[in-house]
């Protein structure tokens, strides 16, 4: 992957003045590199991490992993059912799996009553879903390559030579 | 008797600057650009190999020349990188870091009288180490030549009694490092007078502009050279301390001999976490390089721009101004700078009495404390120079 995705897809806030410098290239040349990359939907979007555990609010959403069986239907396969399901904005992800079930989800919603009515009333009764296996997320300790911790103190000496 | 300690150690000067570290270090909230470390910590993979190899009960000695897996590991890790071809069984060791390989170096060629050449300024520990094995250290000043070693230099400093040429580059203090073409004059020059050269390469994987060339990988400088290197800069691993020695076999034998009878052999859990960063460090040693360059152009625009002249540094992590526009002595303004501004930066003096108009500014720090310790020192130099004149 280029050097300027791997930079970007670490932390969006980097200044292409210095992304020219890290990478040693032109800043002309970045950030036409950078709009064509946005233009291509390769970079398809820039979103903050959030450690939510530590925002205080009462409206904190809840997350459910969702392991769906689904049939495959003739000649779209997985495909159109799929978009029925990933269309419900309570969905934030969609995967198409290999293993014991086909789907997976994330839904988010504001409490554990809001997912599991999502599943009960709008994911099981679809025509083509076998069945499903809902898992409420405990506890976040990783997400997308960030540790959702404190920042951890520095253990070097002031000064060495 | 009037003392126990030998003449030897008795006559060696303790830092000058010991006191300035003591002050630093009994201060809170100090942004430190004095550190010598990278600011990253060791990478995941290499400290679970560390931590694995324990709960393995990998607890006991290592053969004196340190674990085979890891002298073979280098041995392809030399000859992929750089086509360096070092015979794991004889002509590898592995060492407490770079600093015990230059001390093993040195006691295992030195004869009283013998001279090392040394370009100045240097690394703090060459000079002791070598008076500390008998011989002489020779320094030579390369202020008037941009803090690099020139050719011309070296020939002037050589005598019948000159042994070895110790190198260090990329440079600390001054990140200084060679491009291949002005190694190979300076090779020129220790191959026509026989010296060995010891090369202390510990920064090389963090060369920026182009790329770093062992000394040994010039024509004809393999068997007369001792090549130094370790995983201390490159694989933010400074404190498991270990480091390797390559170079003709009857050297790393003599240093061998010195090495199992005083260190007898690294430890067993760092050489297996070594053995580990060889064999995927490398993305993040990439990735390290990548966000100390970006560190690099923000503190030497910086310095510039607040009208402390600084070079380009071509490796390591430091920026070397100059302060003579202040008019200040180097541990004056980084007194000063530390009690009034809370920042904390070295003083040229800690690497040779006359580099009084220098400072050590380390980038191994976040790039917002760089952007901050900027912020501070040019409000500092304001303070200390109203209107651009030389202040008291």
């Amino acid at each position: 992957m280029d050097e300027i995705l791997e930079i970007l897809e670490k932390n969006a806030r980097v200044p292409l003045e210095d992304i020219a410098k890290m990478t040693g290239r032109k800043i002309g040349a970045v950030k036409k590199a950078v709009a064509k990359y946005e233009k291509d939907g390769i970079i398809i979007g820039y979103k903050t991490v959030i450690n939510k555990e530590l925002v205080k609010d009462d409206n904190a959403a809840v997350r459910a992993l969702i392991e769906v069986n689904i049939a495959p239907q003739k000649d779209v396969g997985f495909d159109k059912l799929s978009e029925r399901i990933y269309s419900f904005p309570e969905v934030s992800s969609c995967y198409l799996v290999s293993g014991t079930f086909d789907l997976l989800l994330i839904v988010e919603g504001k409490d554990m009553h809001t997912a599991a009515k999502f599943v009960a009333e709008k994911l099981s009764p679809l025509e083509g879903v076998k069945g499903t296996v809902t898992h409420f997320l405990l506890r976040k300790y990783k997400e997308n390559g960030v540790v959702l911790k404190y920042k951890e103190e520095n253990k070097r000496i002031a000064i060495s030579y | 008797m009037d003392t126990y300690i030998s003449k030897c150690v008795d006559k060696m000067k303790p830092s000058g600057i010991r006191a300035f570290f003591e002050l630093v270090l009994g201060m809170d909230d100090v942004i430190s650009l004095g550190v010598g470390e990278p600011d990253f910590v060791t990478s995941w993979p290499v400290r679970e190999a560390g931590i694995y190899s324990l709960e393995q009960g990998f607890t006991s000695y290592t053969s004196n020349k340190g674990l085979y897996k890891l002298r073979l590991g280098l041995n392809r890790f030399l000859k992929k990188n750089y086509g360096l071809d070092y015979s794991p069984d004889e002509e590898i060791l592995i060492t407490v870091g770079v600093s015990e390989g230059v001390d093993l170096a040195l006691r295992a060629i030195m004869n009283p009288g013998d001279k090392v050449i040394i370009p100045a300024p240097s690394y703090v520990s060459y000079g002791p180490v070598t008076e500390l094995a008998g011989g002489i250290p020779v320094f030579i000043d390369t202020r008037k030549d941009n803090f690099r070693l020139t050719p011309s230099a070296l020939e002037k400093a050589l005598d019948k009694n000159t042994k070895a040429l110790l190198l260090n580059y990329p440079v600390n203090p001054t990140g200084v490092s060679y491009s291949r073409k002005e190694l190979d004059a300076i090779k020129k020059v220790a191959l026509k007078h026989k010296l060995l050269c010891i090369t202390d390469e510990v920064y090389g994987a963090l060369t920026y502009d182009f790329d770093h060339t062992p000394f040994a990988t010039l024509p004809g400088a393999k068997e007369k050279t001792l090549y130094l290197d370790g995983f201390s800069k490159s694989y933010a691993m400074t404190g498991w301390r270990i480091g390797f020695a390559c170079g003709p076999k009857e050297i790393i034998a003599a240093m061998t001999k010195i090495h199992q009878y005083t260190i007898m052999c690294v430890s067993i859990t760092s050489q297996m976490a070594a053995c580990e960063a060889l064999q995927t460090g490398h993305a993040s040693v990439e990735e390290m390089k990548r966000e100390y360059r970006r560190r690099r152009e923000l503190i030497v625009d910086g310095l510039n721009r607040i009208g402390l002249e600084c070079r380009k540094p071509q490796g390591a992590f430091y920026a070397f101004p100059s302060i003579r526009s202040t008019g200040m002595c180097s541990l004056d303004f980084c007194k000063k700078l530390l009690q009034e501004h809370k920042v904390a930066i070295v003083p040229g003096t800690a690497f040779g009495d006359e580099l009084l108009d220098r400072v050590r500014i380390s980038y191994a720090s976040s790039y917002e404390d760089l952007k901050e310790a900027l912020a501070r020192m040019e409000i500092f130099l304001k303070t200390i120079s109203p209107g651009g004149k030389r202040g008291k």
